[in-house]
């Protein structure tokens, strides 16, 4: 047990419970206030894993970009409460166990087929310029596509939040 | 100063689950996407997971790509529910069955 180990299990403990508190809330702001905490975790977790460039990534885009415009929306959005809102009955739950039965068997599959395999992690494997040469070098092609993609979340975004004139429009 | 790939393994696909379980069985539009959101930060922390394992750096550009669709489908989500929000007064899945309205 070294002091790797001993971060990375503190981390996946925060992780983990702070996203299972953040689904299992009713309030939307809180549900996201614990997902900011899970994404530091998984931050440290990106750091450990020899990924500094993804840790600072993750904190800037999740935690700071995605989340606070997640923010933004849910305090502009009136959200009034309803009260056909109540939680699923156990039948909505039949898909959801079978899933879940169907992703367990899988998982136990991939950690047998790849048993005991123990990472030595360096300090830091993949630094900044490594990840960058990669990216530009063998990856030109889908970062062109994700500039693209990215261009039309911006226009359809800027398309569907337009006001329009009719008077339902109107909030 | 050794970590056993498969708790990596393991923690990416208890997230992947929570976050399913959240999207499957909430019916708050802004709960589903939560649960689609920790469904793909499970996605990256198993890919930055692989690229540990086999020393490939490939592995985390894909967690960068998977961020960057993550950052997009957000945006356009969060428009729709604004959108969808102004007509119907809701935020419930379940209002939203008609399709001509």
């Amino acid at each position: 047990m070294t002091l790797f180990n001993i971060i990375f299990y503190i981390a996946a403990a925060i992780v983990i419970c702070a996203t299972g508190l953040a689904i299992t809330r009713q309030s939307t702001v809180h549900a996201v206030c614990y997902l900011v905490i899970s994404f530091m975790g998984t931050a440290v977790i990106f750091y450990i894993l020899g990924a500094p460039l993804l840790a600072a990534l993750e904190v800037i885009i999740y935690a700071g970009g995605i989340m606070v415009l997640f923010l933004f929306v849910v305090m502009m959005v009136k959200d009034q409460q309803d009260p056909r809102d109540k939680p699923s009955r156990i039948k909505k739950w039949l898909p959801a166990l079978i899933l879940a039965g169907i992703s367990a068997v899988m998982a136990g599959m991939l950690v047998f087929a790849d048993p005991g395999n123990r990472l030595r992690p360096p300090a830091v494997t993949g630094t900044p310029q490594e990840f960058g040469r990669i990216l530009f070098q063998e990856y030109w092609f889908p970062v062109e596509i994700a500039s693209l993609l990215l261009l039309a979340a911006l226009i359809g975004a800027l398309y569907l939040g337009r006001r329009t004139g009719h008077p339902e429009d109107t909030p | 100063m050794t970590l056993p790939y498969t708790h990596m393994l393991f923690l990416a696909i208890l997230l992947f689950m929570m976050g399913a379980a959240c999207a499957m069985t909430r019916k708050s539009l802004f709960m589903i996407l939560i649960g689609v959101e920790v469904m793909l930060n499970a996605a990256g922390i198993a890919f930055v997971a692989a690229a540990m394992r086999w020393l490939d750096m490939n592995g985390q550009v894909m967690a960068l790509f998977v961020m960057t669709a993550a950052a997009a489908e957000i945006a356009v989500a969060l428009a729709l529910i604004v959108c969808v929000q102004r007509r119907t007064l809701s935020t419930n899945a379940d209002r939203f069955n008609l399709l001509k309205g």
